[in-house]
This record gives C-alpha cells, sequence and structure tokens, in this order.
C-alpha cells in the first residue's frame, strides 16, 4: 500500500445538463507527478469531467478534492487559493486577444503576486522561453499560428509555477510534429518540474507517447482506470475498439 | 534576516518563491546599499529547501546586481532538486529579443498620415467597386438571391420604423415646445408650422433617420460582414465562385436606398405630428391651418433636397459598414472594433455631408 496522497480525488461524480444526464458515478484518483489522459470518442463526457473537476460547471452530485479539501465545499476566495496552484490549457489557447502574448503570461503574476517588474518580466520571459516563444513575445494572439497560440497558452497557464496543469485537446488542430513537441515539453515540465497533468485527448499517438494512466469513458461511465498496459489486457471491448480503429 | 553575509559568501537562509521574493530582495538590496555586498562572489543555497521560477530571477537579479562587483557569480550547496529548478528557469543564458521602443511623434504622424491615406484609397475602391455592381446587378437578377432584396428591405427599413418613429415624434415636440415659447412671445406662434417644417423636411428627417439606421443596421453590416471575414465564410463564398460584394452588399445597397427616402418621410411625418400637439394645444394654430402652412412653405427644391441627402446617407452607412466589415482584421476582438468604428465614422460621416449639403443649397 503506497502513502503517496492523490492530489485529486473524485468521488461518485454525476454531471448533468438539465434533465440530461452526462456523467455518471466517477471516481478516480489522480497521483502526482503523473500524466493522467481522459479519453473516449466524441460526446462521451471528457471536457465535461474536465470542467467539473475545476467547478467550470457544477457538478450535480459527489465530491472533487484537491489535496484532501473538497472544493465544492469551498467559498469563491477558498476555491481561488486552489487555482493559483493550478493551470488550465484550453482547447483554442483562450488568450486574451487585445494584448500581447507577453501581457497574456504577465496577468496571474500582476494580479496575484507582489514581484517588483524586473522578476517579472524575467519570470515572463522564461516561461515564454520553455514554450520557443521568447522572439513572439510582443505579438497580439491574432499574429501567432494555432501551435504558437496553444504554446502561448500553456505559458499563462505557467506563469504561477502551477502543481496540477489541466489540458483539453491539446494536440486538437495541430499538425503531428508541432502536436509532438507540445507533448515533449510536457514530458519536460513533468520531469523537471514534478507537474502533474490530468490530459483530455483522443490523439492515440499522443496518449502513447505521455500516459503514465488513462481514464476511459463511454457514455458518461468512467469504464477504465489504469496504465497503458493494464488497459491493453482489462478486456473491455469499447476501449479495445477504440484503440483498434485508431491505430494507423 | 534571511540573507546573511560571512565570509565573502551570501548565505540565503529561507525558501525562494513568489511569496518571499519581495521581501529577500529588499534586503538584498539594503545590503548592498550599505556595501555588505563588495566583494562577494558566492551565493550559499544549502538552506533553500523550496525554489520557484520567481526565485530564481532573483537569483539572477542578484548576479546582475553583483556584476559589478564579482565578474563570476557562484552558487552552491543546491540540493539536485533545486539546481535542476535553477537551470530550467535561468534567464542568464537566454538572448531575448528586444523590447520595441515606442514610436515618435513624427513617426507616429506619419504613419498615421499613410494610414488615413490607404485607408481612404480603399474605402473609395470599395465604393467604387459597390456602385458598379449595384449598377450591373439592376440587369443581371441572377447575381442576386431570390428574395434577398425583400428580406433585407425588411432588416434595414421595416424593422427600423419603430424606433424612427418614436425618436422623431419627440424631436418634433421638443423642437415646436422650445420655439414655440419663444415665437409667442413675439406675437409669431402661427410661424411654428413653418419652422418645423422646414426645419423636419431638410435637416431633421434624414439627420435623425440616419444616425438612427447608422446605429441600427450600419453596425449590422459591419459585424456581419466582419464575422463571415473572420469565420472564412467570405473565403467559401468566393471558392462558389461569388463575388462578396454582389453576394452580401449589393442586396443591402438596393434595399437602402429604396427604404432610406420612405424612413424619411415617415419620420418627418411623424415629426409634424409631434409638433401639431403643442401647435394645436399650446399655440392655438388650428388643424388647417398648421398643415396649408407647413405644405405651402416647402418649396420642391426641399424636397429634393431631403430626398438627395437620404440616399445619399443611406449609401455612405453601407459603404462604411461594408469598408469596416472587409477590413476586420483578429477575431472576435476584430469584428467588435468593426462594428464599433464603423458606427462612429459613419455618424461622422452623416453629420459632415449634411453639413456640406446645408452650405452648398442653403
Amino acid at each position: 500500500m503506497s502513502n503517496i496522497k492523490p492530489v485529486i480525488r473524485v468521488k461518485d461524480l454525476v454531471a448533468k445538463y438539465g434533465e440530461l444526464t452526462v456523467l455518471e458515478g466517477i471516481s478516480v484518483d489522480i497521483m502526482p507527478n503523473e500524466i493522467t489522459v481522459i479519453l473516449g470518442a466524441s460526446g462521451c463526457g471528457k471536457t465535461t469531467l474536465l470542467k467539473n473537476i475545476l467547478r467550470l460547471y457544477e457538478p450535480f452530485a459527489g465530491s472533487v478534492e484537491f489535496w484532501g479539501e473538497n472544493v465544492l465545499d469551498m467559498n469563491e476566495k477558498e476555491f481561488d487559493d486552489v487555482l493559483k496552484k493550478t493551470g488550465m490549457l484550453f482547447q483554442g489557447g483562450a488568450l486574451l486577444n487585445s494584448i500581447s502574448i507577453y501581457e497574456n503570461v504577465s496577468i496571474p503574476l500582476e494580479m496575484h503576486t507582489n514581484l517588483d517588474r524586473d522578476l517579472m518580466d524575467k519570470v515572463i520571459r522564461v516561461k515564454l522561453n520553455l514554450v520557443g516563444l521568447e522572439d513572439a513575445a510582443h505579438r497580439l494572439p491574432a499574429e501567432l499560428s494555432g501551435g504558437m497560440r496553444k504554446r502561448a497558452a500553456l505559458a499563462r497557464a505557467m506563469a504561477l509555477d502551477p502543481e496540477i496543469l489541466f489540458f483539453d485537446e491539446p494536440s486538437a488542430g495541430l499538425d503531428p510534429i508541432t502536436s509532438e513537441a507540445l507533448d515533449s515539453l510536457i514530458l519536460t515540465l513533468k520531469k523537471q518540474l514534478n507537474m502533474t497533468f490530468l490530459i483530455v485527448t483522443h490523439e492515440l499517438a499522443s496518449i502513447h507517447r505521455i500516459a503514465d494512466k488513462i481514464i476511459f469513458l463511454d457514455g458518461g461511465e468512467m469504464l477504465f482506470y489504469g496504465t497503458l498496459e493494464e488497459a491493453g489486457k482489462a478486456g473491455i471491448a469499447q476501449m479495445d475498439h477504440f484503440f483498434e480503429v485508431g491505430r494507423f | 534576516m534571511n540573507l546573511r553575509v560571512e565570509n565573502n559568501i551570501l548565505y540565503v537562509q529561507t525558501d525562494m518563491d513568489k511569496f518571499s521574493v519581495p521581501e529577500l530582495k529588499s534586503q538584498f538590496m539594503r545590503l548592498k546599499k550599505s556595501g555588505d555586498l563588495e566583494g562577494i562572489s558566492v551565493i550559499d543555497l544549502e538552506a533553500v529547501n523550496l525554489i520557484d521560477s520567481a526565485g530564481v530571477a532573483l537569483l539572477d537579479s542578484f548576479q546582475q546586481a553583483l556584476e559589478e562587483d564579482a565578474k563570476l557569480l557562484l552558487t552552491r550547496g543546491a540540493q539536485p532538486k533545486i539546481r535542476s529548478l535553477i537551470d530550467t528557469f535561468s534567464t542568464t543564458k537566454i538572448k531575448f529579443a528586444p523590447i520595441p521602443k515606442p514610436q515618435g511623434f513624427w513617426e507616429s504622424a506619419g504613419e498615421a498620415t499613410v494610414n488615413f491615406y490607404t485607408k481612404m484609397v480603399a474605402a473609395l475602391t470599395l465604393a467604387s467597386e459597390i456602385f458598379y455592381y449595384s449598377f450591373v446587378g439592376l440587369f443581371t437578377p441572377k447575381s442576386k438571391r431570390k428574395g434577398s432584396l425583400t428580406q433585407q428591405a425588411f432588416l434595414l427599413g421595416s424593422q427600423a420604423l419603430p424606433i424612427v418613429a418614436l425618436l422623431s415624434f419627440i424631436i418634433g415636440f421638443i423642437l415646436s415646445l422650445q420655439s414655440g415659447v419663444q415665437l409667442k412671445n413675439f406675437g409669431a406662434g402661427i410661424f411654428l408650422a413653418d419652422l418645423l417644417s422646414i426645419t423636419m423636411v431638410r435637416e431633421m428627417g434624414p439627420l435623425i433617420t440616419s444616425i438612427i439606421v447608422a446605429g441600427r443596421s450600419g453596425s449590422a453590416i459591419a459585424s456581419e460582414i466582419a464575422t463571415m471575414q473572420v469565420t472564412e465564410e467570405l473565403d467559401a463564398l468566393r471558392m462558389m465562385a461569388l463575388h462578396p460584394i454582389k453576394f452580401i452588399v449589393v442586396p443591402k445597397f438596393h434595399a437602402i436606398t429604396i427604404v432610406m427616402p420612405i424612413l424619411v418621410m415617415f419620420s418627418i411625418i411623424v415629426g409634424q405630428i409631434g409638433g401639431a400637439i403643442i401647435a394645436l394645444g399650446m399655440l392655438d394654430i388650428s388643424m388647417e391651418s398648421f398643415i396649408s402652412r407647413s405644405v405651402n412653405i416647402l418649396a420642391l427644391k426641399d424636397i429634393i433636397i431631403s430626398f438627395a441627402k437620404s440616399i445619399w446617407f443611406a449609401w455612405v452607412i453601407v459603404i462604411v459598414g461594408s469598408f469596416y466589415g472587409f477590413e476586420v482584421k483578429g477575431g472576435a476582438e476584430g469584428v467588435g472594433k468593426a462594428t464599433t468604428s464603423a458606427v462612429v465614422t459613419s455618424i461622422f460621416a452623416v453629420i459632415v455631408f449634411d453639413a456640406i449639403f446645408s452650405l452648398l443649397y442653403l
């Protein structure tokens, strides 16, 4: 029995859109310094699970704990303190379009730290350097390609050195080379900064490259949670079919 | 003190994260000011158990600040985990592109002039294309979708009718109220009908209607075209061998040319009704006198000017709205900017052209 405690514990989570039940009784532990990938067919509830964990959608029932504390019982200020230790990369980047990517990265630092301008500048630049955008610091998001926008959004998500990073479809719309580069960056961050990742994707190549654990959803239910190796031996027809069809 | 100096070594005795860094920096600056850091060439990090990117930025900052005193500043005693983070987050080996300098006055003025000239050329080119395709479109009905003219006439005209009526009524009422009081003092109350008639027909009717249409339909035209631009719908039209101006702008141009004079006429009549309430109720003018004086004071020239203004302003609104729609850059942000610019510019242009009309045809 391991003494390592999960960073996120989801228990009996139910999510609904109106009368429609989207997720039913999801229970899972996300362990520290692991890359956990949520996968499944389109419409199975992957993004809904991610957004319920982050309270972007309020869960209908169940609990979500971050570092042992149920965030559903927290007030806004308490939950803000949790959010400051996490970062999220949205599918389209969700950068603020009216300001440069340098300023996008600076916002969390300006709002949540007391660093002076010089130190803040160093932190921003090193984050942009980590994602390979140091030369594009003063460009507007509209002037960047899709891949660059995602990297800029990653720099913003990392601004406060979060312990957990959430990704919603990081590879969507990216060419295989850019996608692989993003995966390499995720692996580097995991190794060097001991970060924990929860990633929604259905890109099989990416899953094989980065996943320590996978959560397989089907029709709003969690059919599997474990390593890729265990997934191959689990004998779950829907999951086997998913991997079989996605193979190339 | 979390910083200690001993034997030319600077000891950091606390964790270095974004919360402790501001205090550590101020302690460092105090030590530097007092001269205690002279000759320092090593920073000892043995007591540091936690560091983040802000902490590493502070170390880099120490290095820069001590550069004059110590050409080669070393750190020692760092745990492997801390050392790895310093290597990851240090900015000392990164070469950054310089921050672009803000432009000087003359550079900005020159750029603004060139931009204005370029935009004017683009706007005039677009206007000429719109006029050309609108004229050609009259004789080639197949170039427009069936029913698009009616649909646009409904959107640009019928739907604007209630707001035009309400505002025209209020303006007519206020004009009569203010001027009626003054005229009554001189015993010239009967001239209210003349004054209101000339004002509504020559100025207020076309102007109020154009400002409402600019705010309502001009913004709708700009946002529709801008959204189509950012979502590649215009490119899709081109790939279907359809010209965006012919397909999108020309039906609006034709529709607004028809509905604007009707809206202006309607505005004049409703404005006169608003004025008649004051004339009949406050100045004891009979309905017959009010109507006959209102009609008799008008010359054919006044009607033609009103009609010409309404059409000219309508064209300005469509051209300006289309121009900003096609010129959009960026995503949703760009659409918002294009819409705002279209409304502001078309209202400004309408007022300027109104002044020109008034001066030319007094």
